[in-house]
């Protein structure tokens, strides 16, 4: 069974770990501990100390974490359900601007004189995005019941768009309906809420924060690695919903559709209703999202950070990780945020530190005309300038060695079977009990 | 969407009264069905019955409008005109999920099996009625202690279902796996787990061994024995002639023989129409 399921990790690995490798937490935090290890060796090189060190495990650890809960709904999506969505960003979108216009303070209580709102309590806000979201994801569904996968993939890229586009818009910007005056801030954007945790450490958690200060260490640590805990708890309720979903006779039916939906319409299965359940309950997760990622990390949101781009990165993301498989996803997400995303930025710290490169190379004929005089810092500069092309870059080549070496992802030939009880155990006994009958009727 | 009310109780002493005339009702009747593709005329009103609890043999060149006509009854496609009555009720139009639903199931030609589904999971999708198809219920502690009890008691079905049809020892395989006969068995075996009354068969045996051919044959009429109705296309004619009560032949989009294998044997439209030859 373990040679039949092995991925290419696993298939190298010596016996004794190999046994280990098999569960799935040990996937999850051994790709986690290298990733770190190489982050802490980049860091030692750079001579960060303990701040230095903790922070830039922080930055990874909340990009793996958000682009894992995203990873994680994609694969519900489109790795269970055959659902083709490629309007992740939109979602996000409609979660976030939702809570945050219900939560800016209302017109005249405004002390910092920007965007009114309606002045909802953050908490039923944040409710209010989730099922805003919830309910965009039924409407961009309802075409999916005619459409097939790659048509219904253009319909939500073209909603995530149009939401984008409806927040850029500068009739949204600010306006003033039956009383309210409110708005999206149009490209300027609006300012998010405030972030609770960071409130807690400012006023009642102060003393935590004193004490840190105390070890020596900048203060600022401890809001910071608390509010990307908050997150990885959001994480692992997300891997814990999706999972138990998907391993159920509700998950069953998603991978029927998946497989032959016609299939599964000839076996009693009203395969519309799976799939707008399926899509809504991932939207909404996605709505959850948006309001803790993008409106926390800087305090402010502009239509410009729900791209399309963002959506591809998630969706390289589950591809490194193997649709279909939970555990591949998230070891995905810390793959690709940990190589591609992040991997760049970190080699031209390292190349800057050791090489010392000098000159300047604003534009690629300046770096080529330098390498004519047998200058090779130029082009290295004008490369590691190019830090977003580099990930693009570096994307692309990811996907054609994936594509030509492991199409399926590294753990998409894994099984995870779609039964709330454990299957294999079942059908194990079964044979036990046959085996021990026909023994015992041989003896007599 | 709305079904009218169920009259199951009284058409089910009505069937079991009439058995014991020489004629019951049709369990499965198509009257008068055309349906045209864009100009191409796929059947061109075919009507006939199906009488409960037999083996129905649907035949006829190819072309003859089998597979369309299977699509019309099973609701995958709808027709242009005539009507599909199923146990006494007016079934046409109806989605392939409320067919299904009501005890009317299919298989297809070229097996669909769930290829990335192991076999048992394939056999624990269909049944009706599961609780944890409702997602809350898949999720929800305590709710899914009940859950995972239906899990319990689908499984010994499924089981069952798989030694019967001898496929238990595949039960843990990817059903992608599986070679051409045992996929032919493994939908047989799926489409059963609904526990339809009748069962729409696209050529069962194609690609099916012939000493398991015997075998699955033995099965449908053990079936058969105990109260369901198959129709099934197949174009093996020595199969058909000797295991089916009822033969109805297919012949350019239209019904051209109903009758007994004998009375089927007999006529000469059917051998022109095998042969090649012009029907008047």
């Amino acid at each position: 069974m373990s040679e039949r399921t092995a991925d290419p990790i696993g298939r190298r690995l010596p016996d004794p770990l190999a046994a280990y490798w098999a569960r799935d937490i040990v996937k999850i935090f051994g790709t986690l501990g290298v990733v770190y290890a190489l982050y802490l060796f980049v860091g030692f090189l750079l001579g960060y100390d303990l701040f230095g060190q903790l922070n830039s495990l922080r930055r990874l650890t909340f990009l793996i974490v958000v682009y894992g809960i995203a990873a994680l709904v994609v694969n519900l999506h489109w790795g269970y359900a055959g659902l083709f969505n490629i309007g992740v960003v939109g979602f996000m979108a409609i979660g976030v601007y939702t809570a945050t216009i219900l939560s800016r303070p209302v017109a005249g209580q405004n002390p910092t004189g920007s965007l009114p709102g309606f002045g909802w309590p953050l908490a039923l806000a944040v409710v209010a995005g989730v099922l805003a979201a919830a309910a965009a994801g039924y409407v961009a569904a309802l075409p999916s019941l005619r459409l097939r996968d790659d048509y219904f993939a253009i319909v939500t890229l073209a909603f995530a768009e149009i939401v984008r586009i409806t927040f850029k818009s500068s009739e949204l910007q600010e306006l003033t309906l039956f009383g309210w005056t409110f708005g999206t801030g149009g490209g300027r954007g609006i300012r998010t809420f405030s972030n609770p945790v960071r409130d807690f450490f400012a006023t009642t958690g102060q003393p935590v924060v004193a004490a840190v200060e105390g070890l020596g260490l900048d203060g600022q640590v401890v809001p910071d690695w608390s509010y990307v805990l908050v997150l990885l708890a959001v994480l692992v309720g997300t891997y814990w919903l999706i999972a138990r979903l998907s391993a159920s006779p509700f998950g069953r039916v998603l991978k029927g559709i998946r497989d032959d939906e016609e299939a599964t319409q000839s076996l009693a299965k009203r395969t519309a209703s799976f799939k707008i359940r399926a899509f809504v309950i991932g939207c909404a997760i996605l709505g959850l999202l948006g309001i803790v990622w993008q409106g926390t990390s800087s305090g402010y949101i502009t239509p410009g950070r729900f791209l399309p781009e963002l959506t591809f990165f998630i969706w390289i993301a589950v591809i490194i990780g193997g649709a279909g498989s939970n555990t591949g996803t998230v070891v995905g997400s810390i793959l690709f945020v940990g190589l591609v995303l992040e991997g760049p930025a970190q080699v031209r710290r390292v190349v800057d530190e050791f090489v010392g490169l000098s000159g300047s190379a604003p534009t690629f004929p300046d770096a080529l005309s330098a390498l004519g005089g047998g200058n090779i810092d130029p082009v290295l500069l004008y490369v590691f300038d190019q830090t977003s092309a580099l990930r693009v870059v570096l994307t692309g080549l990811v996907l054609i060695w994936l594509l030509k070496r492991r199409p399926q992802g590294l753990f998409g030939d894994r099984r995870e079977v779609a039964s709330s009880i454990d299957l294999e155990g079942r059908v194990a006994s079964r044979r036990r009990d046959r085996t021990e009958t026909a023994q015992g009727g041989d003896a007599d | 969407m709305s079904r009218p009310p169920e009259a199951d109780a009284t058409d089910g002493d009505g069937a079991t009264a009439a058995s014991t005339d020489a004629e019951a009702d049709p369990i499965l009747s198509v009257d008068g069905v055309g349906k045209t593709f864009g100009g191409v005329t796929a059947l061109d009103g075919v009507s006939f019955d199906v009488e409960p609890e037999t083996l129905t043999g649907l035949i006829g060149p190819n072309g003859a409008g089998k597979s369309t006509t299977f699509n019309v009854i099973s609701g995958a496609i709808e027709p242009d005109t005539g009507r599909v009555r199923f146990d006494g009720e007016d079934i046409t139009g109806w989605a392939p999920h409320e067919t299904s639903s009501r005890g009317l199931v299919r298989t297809f030609q070229i097996a669909r099996e769930f290829e990335t589904m192991t076999v048992l999971e394939n056999m624990m999708l269909p049944p009706e009625n599961q609780g944890g198809e409702a997602a809350w219920r898949a999720i929800l502690p305590g709710v899914r202690d009940g859950v995972k009890e239906d899990e319990e008691e689908l499984f010994e079905r499924a089981w069952e279902m798989l030694e019967f049809f001898d496929i238990d020892h595949l039960a843990l395989e990817e059903a992608g796996t599986l070679s051409g006969g045992q996929r032919k068995l493994l939908e047989l075996a799926r489409a059963l787990m609904l526990d339809p009354e009748v069962l729409l068969l696209d050529e069962p045996f194609a690609g099916v061994n012939p000493s398991l051919e015997q075998d699955l044959l033995d099965r449908l009429e053990d079936l058969r024995d105990r109260g369901r109705t198959f129709l099934l296309v197949e174009h093996d004619m020595d199969l058909i002639m000797e295991h089916c009560e009822r033969v109805i032949v297919m012949h350019q989009g239209r019904t051209l023989v109903t009758g007994s294998p004998d009375e089927v044997r007999s006529e000469e439209r059917v051998i022109e129409a095998y042969l090649g030859g012009e029907v008047a």
